[in-house]
Order: structure tokens, then sequence, then C-alpha cells
């Protein structure tokens, strides 16, 4: 994990660097009084005129610090813009990853244990449309019919304006009601994905010589299901689960941008439209490194469910 | 021959890619014969009929500045058959250069180009093709380019992992023997045999990137406006949402229509590509 950390660091570093202009310029080419000497002197500051290793090495060593530096645009400190924006953003993740998990696994093994049945063939078209559905599409429908025919939605935000005037259950119900959406257009890729996998990893599994065994020494067909079947079919799921996290966080941009949560995904996309480069620089690096997280984290599982796994080691 | 003829068999069972196929063929004709079949210019302002619904005159409505929508949704498929093949095209040649060399050297190379593949699979895609776009200009050259370069790595894996069992069979001994150099026996004599998985991950791919091609010209990243891109109508779609339904509605069918019809294509191919469940034709 550690050189894959270091990668991520160079990776961003390079990707920077291959602007055009430096920041000194993105940051004095509003003001045209700004002299040689101030450029020079700015320059200086950001340590840009040191060699690109070098530069490098110290960019390592405040990131150690997690020291990205002062965003261009409003002069705060990146990192505490990115840390406001954190929880906002895992709480959407983590809520979208339980409503995938509780959604696709069932539907999926549904489908496998009655496959080509009307319930399968509904899903499996369901699974289509959902890996061909642009999220930012489905949004604005969503918000057309939830939000402006129906007004049973608030279409944007995560709180009401009157928010400080409602007990703490309206306030409950008010940050659920905001969340219905984004929630669900950030799972609903996700879902389609995750039954498909599911249903197939499923199949695989109830092919097996052991459920025939089950079955044919009578047990019931919802005990060969989720004692012996689910149990091993889990296990590539787990995995699947852990790599949708980059895809879910990335994902951020778009639908917190429609919805205007204040996420991490917001702050990237502002921030690349104002070409704050060290705010850019440094949701890059923390968005890659949770995703390395997501990954441990279904690591960790996979070694829960699968028992080999924790023998081998 | 013979092959392709059994491959065509297996495609042409299955009906839901046909009909994906043949809906791709009808997308490329309609984004060829744009010019000729667009009822107006997809660009011309026309102030008397701003956002006004469907109807006789403008078949899907007009847009806020009064530019009718139909026009503008075929000469958006340009953009999406541009964007989908070229930078599929990127995608795979670097995977397939990467991958391959990955596959045949092995150890060292191996390890350095897979650690490499792990590094880039841990950027969400999204933010690493922002800061990308964040540096360069937003138009089409750079979406395609962004996006083929950040969409390599699956491409990369397949080819490997193809390459890993190839490179143990007789034919490359066969041909290391009467003495071919390297590049000639990883291009000419394995790569040919490691290209199916290859295919069918560019049907797919070509799916992946119009959807992130017209979520970025959606952010206003991607194909700038007064050219038309699916993504940048839907823009005005969200502009107008309260009072303009045909403006979110149309666009965002066209890109699900298209991504659907590559997908059920790439699923037909992966069946009739799969060479496992080609021993019973044989006979």
């Amino acid at each position: 994990m550690i050189p894959l950390i270091f990668g991520i660091t160079l990776i961003t570093f390079i990707v920077i660097h291959l602007a055009p202009g430096s920041p000194v310029e993105v940051q004095t080419e509003m003001s045209l009084k700004v002299s040689a000497q101030a450029k020079e002197n700015l320059k200086k500051l950001y340590g840009l005129d040191k060699p690109l290793h070098i530069q490098y090495v110290d960019w390592l060593k405040r990131f150690m610090k997690l020291d990205f530096g002062k965003s261009f645009v409003d002069g705060r400190k990146v990192i505490d813009k990115i840390i406001e924006r954190i929880p906002i953003t895992l709480t959407i993740n983590i809520l979208s990853l339980i409503l995938i998990f509780l959604v696709a696994i069932p539907v999926g093994i549904l489908s496998a244990t009655r496959q080509y049945s009307l319930f399968d063939k509904l899903s499996t078209v369901f699974v289509f449309v959902g890996f061909s559905t642009p999220t930012f599409w489905l949004a604005l429908l969503l918000m057309i019919l939830f939000g402006v025919n129906m007004g049973i939605l608030p279409i944007s935000g995560i709180q009401s304006i009157d928010v400080s005037e409602m007990g703490p259950f309206d306030r409950l119900i008010d940050w659920i009601k905001h969340l219905i959406m984004p929630v669900g257009v950030s799972a609903f890729g996700g879902i389609a994905g995750l039954s498909r996998y599911s249903r197939s990893s499923m199949l695989e599994v109830i092919r097996q010589d052991y459920i025939k065994t089950a079955k044919a020494k009578g047990l019931p067909e919802s005990v060969v299901v989720f004692r012996h079947a689910f149990r091993n079919a889990l296990m590539p799921i787990v995995t699947i689960l852990g790599l949708s996290v980059p895809g879910l966080i990335g994902g951020g941009v778009i639908f917190e941008t429609i919805f205007a949560i204040p996420g991490m995904g917001q702050l990237f996309y502002s921030s690349t439209m104002s070409r704050d480069y060290p705010t850019i620089m440094g949701i890059l690096v923390i968005g890659a490194i949770l995703t390395l997280f997501g990954n441990l984290i279904a690591d960790i599982s996979y070694a829960m469910v699968d028992p080999r796994v924790r023998v081998r080691k | 021959m013979r092959l392709l003829k059994i491959i065509g068999k297996r495609f042409s069972r299955n009906r839901l890619s046909v009909i994906g196929a043949v809906i791709v063929l009808l997308l490329i004709t309609v984004s060829l014969l744009a010019p000729f079949i667009s009822p107006y210019d997809p660009t011309a302002i026309d102030v008397y009929n701003v956002l006004s619904p469907p109807g006789k005159s403008h078949l899907l409505g007009t847009d806020d500045l009064g530019r009718d929508l139909l026009s503008r949704i075929i000469w958006g498929s340009r953009v999406s058959l541009k964007v989908g093949f070229v930078a599929v095209g990127i995608a795979i040649m670097i995977g397939i250069v990467i991958g391959s060399v990955a596959g045949f050297y092995g150890r060292r190379v191996d390890a350095i180009l897979m650690r490499f593949v792990d590094i880039m699979l841990a950027f969400p895609t999204f933010f690493l093709i922002l800061a990308v776009i964040a540096i360069l200009e937003p138009n089409i050259f750079t979406i395609m380019a962004v996006i083929g370069v950040t969409s390599w790595m699956d491409v990369a894996r397949l080819v490997r992992a193809e390459f890993l069992t190839l490179k143990e069979r007789d034919f490359v001994d066969a041909a290391r023997a009467i003495g071919i150099n390297n590049t000639r026996l990883i291009f000419r004599h394995i790569l040919p045999n490691a290209l199916s998985p290859v295919f069918v991950a560019a049907t797919f791919g070509v799916g992946g990137a119009i959807l992130i091609e017209s979520g970025l010209s959606f952010l206003g990243l991607g194909v700038q406006p007064p050219d038309p891109s699916w993504g940048n109508i839907l823009t005005a779609g969200k502009d107008n949402i309260e009072i303009a339904w045909w403006l979110s509605l149309y666009p965002g069918l066209a890109i699900l229509i298209t991504v659907l019809s590559y997908n059920l294509v790439g699923e037909g191919l992966r069946d009739a590509l799969d060479p496992r469940l080609w021993e019973a034709e044989r006979d």
C-alpha cells in the first residue's frame, strides 16, 4: 500500500505540472500590474524556481504533514476545505453502499435461483438499462418528477432554509428528504452492476456438487440457498463492492453538483472551474487514498467471509 | 473465415444483441447523414420560438435560444460517435502495449507495469479526468485524449492475462526456434490470439466513453456550446427544469439508447467469442 500511495502522489504531481502556465501566472493573469519582481517572489514562495524533483520532494514532505498549501480562491488551507467536505460525501457513499447491498444481493439471489423466470428477465432488463443510464440524466428526471411535478422532495442542498426553526425530529426528516434522491442516484449504477454480479456468482455456486448433495439429502431450499450457496457466492461480491468505491467517489462530482450538495465532488468541480491547483492536488490524493482504504476494507471483509484466506496467512 | 462464420452465427442467435447492432449501425448512419437529415440548422437561434414544446414545426421542441432540439440531437450524435471511437482507440492501443509487454516479459517488468495499473485504478476516474481538463482547454479533442488515457487499465489486464497463458504454448516456442525477434513475436504471433477479449472490452468501452463525455459536457467541461452535444443540451435542460421537460428527456434518451445498444452488442460479442462455448459448435 505504501508504494501505491507513493505512486499516487507522483502521478498527481506530474498531472499538475503538465499545466502550460505556472500557478503563478494563473494567480497573476487577472492583474496586469504585477511586476516581474513580484512574480519572482511568488515563484520563490511556491518553490517553483527549484528543479522539478526537488519540488516533488518538498511537496511530498508537506504532504506527509497533510499540508497541501492554500487555496488560490479564498486563501484558506486546502486540507481544512477538504476535511469539512468529507463527512457529507462519506455519509452519502456509505448510505448508497448499504442501499446497493440491500437491493442488489436479494435481486441477484432471486434471479439466480429462478433463472429464466419472469423476475430474472425483468431484472436483466433493469441491469442493462441501469448500466447505460447517465446518472445525471436520471437525477434530472427524478428532480422533474419528485421535485417539480409532485413537489414532495427538495431538489437541492442538504437542508431547508428554515432548518434552524425545526425540532430535532423534523430536522432529521428534513435531512432524510434531502438525501433520498442523491443516495438513490449514486446507488443506481451500483445496484445494476452488483445484482448482475451476484446473480452470476450465485449461478456458479448453485452448479457445484455440494449444493446437489445438500438438496439430495432433503434440506429445505431456503437452507440450501442461504447457508450453503449464498455464503460461498458472497466472496466475489465483497471484492466488487470494494472495487466500486472509486466509481462512487468520482461519480460524486456529478450528482453533488446537480443536487448542490457541499461534498468533495462539488468542491472538486468548483476547483476545476477556477483552476485552483492546490485544492485539485489535495482532493486527487485524498480521493485516491480513500479508494485504497475502500480496497483494504474489502480485503479484510474478504478474509472474514472466506476462511481459506485466513488459513493461508 | 470459418471462424468468422461461427462467430457470426453465434452472435445472431442472441436477438437483443442483433437489435443493438442494428441500432448502432442506424446511429452511425444518422451521424454521417446529419447535414442532410436534420430539419434545421442546429445552431440557428430563433427568438420567436424560445422553449416551444414538441409540436408540428419542431418535433421535439426547441431550447432556450429557440434552436431545434431534434437537429441538435442529430448533430450531437456525431460528438458521441467521435469521442466513443477515438477514446476507445487510444485506450486500446495503450492497454495492448502495456498488457502485452507485461505479460510477455513477466517478472520485474510485469510487477512494475501492473503496479502502475493499480495506481491508475486507485484514482476515482472522474477526478483524474477533471484534473487534466482543469489544466488543458476543455474541448472535444481534450476529452477524447483524456478519456482514452484514463481508461486503458482493463484492456491492459485482459491482454496481460491472455499473454501469460499464450506464451507457454508450442507455437511461441516454434516461432522462437526459427529466430524471430521479440517485437515481431509479441505483435504478429501472440497478440492476434489475445484480441477477442479486447474486442469485447472495446465495445463496452465505447458506451462508457459516451457516458463520460456526456457527463463532462453536462458539467460544462466538455464540448462547448454552441456546438451541440447530448451532454450540453442537458445542461440547458437543467437550467429550464421547471418549464421545459423535453429538454431534459430526449437528449438523455438518446444517450441511454446509444449506450444500451453498444452494451448489448458487447454482451453478444462476449458470448460469441467465448471459446469455452465453441466446442459444441464444431461438430
